[in-house]
């Protein structure tokens, strides 16, 4: 019986860090309507970041977290001038830079992938924190939860978190309510980089990584927001536990191997009957 | 001259050229060069078919690549069959599971579309990777034996490269065929508006489904060729994400549903990658480079090198297609 638990357990503290991973993907695709295809890579930059922060300084990710939150903004504002602005000012409605964004957002990633297979080429990685396996899950999850409530406060509670609800619901209105768009969609793009980043820098301390390993937990996220819907935290955070669960649990009966299989079929049959999320999404 | 014709002769001329430089000059150096050049041409212009025709992008097109390569890598491992036989097998094989597909994922639109691209891909390779049928995630590896019937493995290499120049030769054919025909007329009004499209009468789900069916015959064939001469063949080199982006790259740098564009942009890109490989200081940095370039087009030339060409060099407007 003992062992259920424990893949109970352990399905939710890894679900709940996919959540982690996922939140940043599902609030740019919700805000701007954009996938953001470099999020990967800045999951990829929070784990170098959590690792040469505590190399050189020795500082614990669970600290470096609010560095990286605080640089992943930064990066996150200037990239959306650098590769979104100027295809989002320029379309009339979502539907016309839909595909280009794809594209913007892909080069975004090559180009970070490129410069961290440059300085570390694939060599895998570790922090080591005294700490076991259990208390780092423990301590993402804890994160995965801390960052989830903060977002939902931010976004229902705060004037600026009204106004980014306000610009995913209907930009023209929000425009015609004097609300700077142009501003408001540069904070939700690095908001969402930011929490990407925090997401990479505190699954560094859990896992090994390499330069590559943001791609296995962009996919994941694409999984997660399909399940849970855009736009609401709680969605992203529900879907990340079930596909812990999902992981977990199957892993227990059947080939581990399979997993990415029935993930990737879960994805292509939600896209195709519930391309709102499981639960309709917020809208 | 017709407008398309004149590009249909140009891309022609740069296909033989890179099929006949290395035949004239029988070096089996410039013929690895030339038949990635020629594989990278066959893909683009496979995928344009799709993606410029429709205006459906699929990430996950290297998914049919990756399926032709294993469908005539098993034949031939297993069953010893002939290799033509073989990559007809495979290319068939490949539009049939694409019609499948297509038939479900072709009503999701724009991004949706392109996430289940990837979606499927991702499936594919972690059903291949524990498959231990078709070799797992560590592959099948040819018995040397295999080429003799190919009069040895110099000559294989050497019937594979007429083989896929042949194949992006029909390829181009075909896409220009299909873009100056009614049913091509029919794929541009889906790109520009579907819904309109289908009030209008054209059978847009049966337009799609087949131009899907289409565009994975060819890449399907062509990594059948490229996994024969290779001689092994593992899901990560079959299902790469990162051979669909580049085929993405080819068509955007040459032109989104132009004849000539493909052509153009595999040229340039794998000139490009050619020159980043060689040398000593971007070696390492070809990704980022790729990147920044794909960036500028997006932001800056979203038309391509064929659209930039036409746009500012009067002359060309009517005859570049």
């Amino acid at each position: 019986m003992s062992i259920y638990i424990d893949t109970l357990i352990n399905g939710i503290l890894i679900g709940l860090i996919y959540s982690l991973a996922a939140m940043g993907l599902a609030l740019i695709w919700g805000v701007l309507k954009v996938i953001n295809l470099s999020h990967g890579a800045f999951i990829t930059l929070g784990m170098f970041f959590a690792y040469l922060v505590f190399k050189y300084f020795h500082i614990p990710p669970y600290i470096s977290v609010f560095l990286a939150l605080i640089v992943g903004f930064i990066l996150g504002f200037i990239s959306y001038f650098i590769a979104l602005h100027r295809i989002v000012s320029k379309a009339k409605s979502f539907k016309e830079y839909e595909l280009s964004s794809l594209l913007s957002t892909f080069s975004l990633s090559l180009i970070i992938t490129g410069i961290l297979l440059f300085i570390f080429a694939t060599t895998p990685m570790a922090i080591n924190l005294p700490l076991s396996l259990f208390q780092t899950k423990l301590l993402a999850s804890i994160f995965s939860i801390i960052f989830t409530v903060a977002l939902g406060l931010f976004l229902y509670k705060t004037y600026l978190g009204k106004a980014i609800r306000a610009v995913s619901q209907n930009i023209d209105a929000a425009k015609l309510m004097g609300i700077n768009t142009t501003l408001v969609l540069a904070i939700s793009f690095a908001l969402g980089i930011a929490l990407a980043m925090g997401a990479g820098n505190l699954i560094a301390m859990v896992f090994p990584f390499s330069s590559l390993s943001g791609a296995s937990y962009e996919l994941k996220s694409f999984i997660i927001c399909v399940i849970g819907g855009l736009g609401n935290p709680i969605g992203t955070i529900i879907g990340g536990i079930l596909l812990g669960l999902l992981e977990n649990f199957f892993g227990l009966f059947f080939n581990q191997g399979f997993v990415p299989f029935i993930e990737f079929t879960i994805l292509i049959l939600l896209l195709l009957f519930k391309p709102k999320g499981l639960f309709g999404g917020s809208k | 001259m017709k407008k398309g014709l004149f590009s249909l002769l140009i891309s022609t001329f740069i296909i033989l050229y890179f099929l006949f430089l290395p035949i004239v000059k029988s070096s089996p150096i410039l013929r690895e060069a030339s038949f990635t050049t020629l594989m990278y041409i066959g893909l683009a212009i496979s995928l344009n078919i799709l993606m410029g025709f429709t205006g459906y992008v699929s990430f996950g097109h290297v998914v049919f690549f990756g399926i032709g390569g294993y469908t005539t890598f098993t034949l031939l491992y297993y069953y010893n069959f002939p290799l033509i036989l073989a990559l007809l097998i495979a290319g068939i094989l490949s539009a049939l599971i694409a019609g499948l597909l297509g038939f479900v994922v072709l009503n999701l639109r724009g991004a949706y579309f392109a996430i289940a691209t990837i979606g499927i891909n991702e499936a594919v390779k972690a059903l291949v990777n524990n498959l231990d049928f078709l070799g797992g995630a560590e592959g099948l590896f040819f018995n040397m034996k295999i080429y003799k019937a190919y009069g040895g493995p110099q000559n294989a290499l050497w019937l594979s490269f007429y083989l896929i120049g042949l194949v992006t030769l029909i390829a181009l054919i075909v896409s220009y065929f299909i873009k100056h025909s009614k049913f091509g007329l029919g794929l541009f009004s889906i790109r520009e508006d579907e819904d309109a499209a289908s009030t209008l009468g054209v059978n847009t789900k049966l337009f799609k489904t087949l131009t899907f069916m289409l565009s994975a015959f060819f890449p399907a064939i062509i990594g059948g060729i490229f996994f024969f001469k290779n001689g092994s063949i593992d899901p990560q080199s079959a299902f790469s994400l990162t051979k669909s982006v580049e085929m993405i790259f080819m068509v955007m740098l040459g032109g989104l549903g132009t004849i000539l564009g493909p052509v153009l942009g595999a040229v340039t890109y794998d000139k490009i990658k050619e020159a980043l490989l060689v040398s000593e200081t971007f070696k390492n940095l070809h990704l980022t480079i790729s990147g920044i370039i794909l960036l500028l087009i997006v932001l800056f030339v979203p038309e391509g090198i064929v659209g930039f060409l036409r746009k500012k060099i009067k002359p060309l407007k009517n005859i570049l297609d």
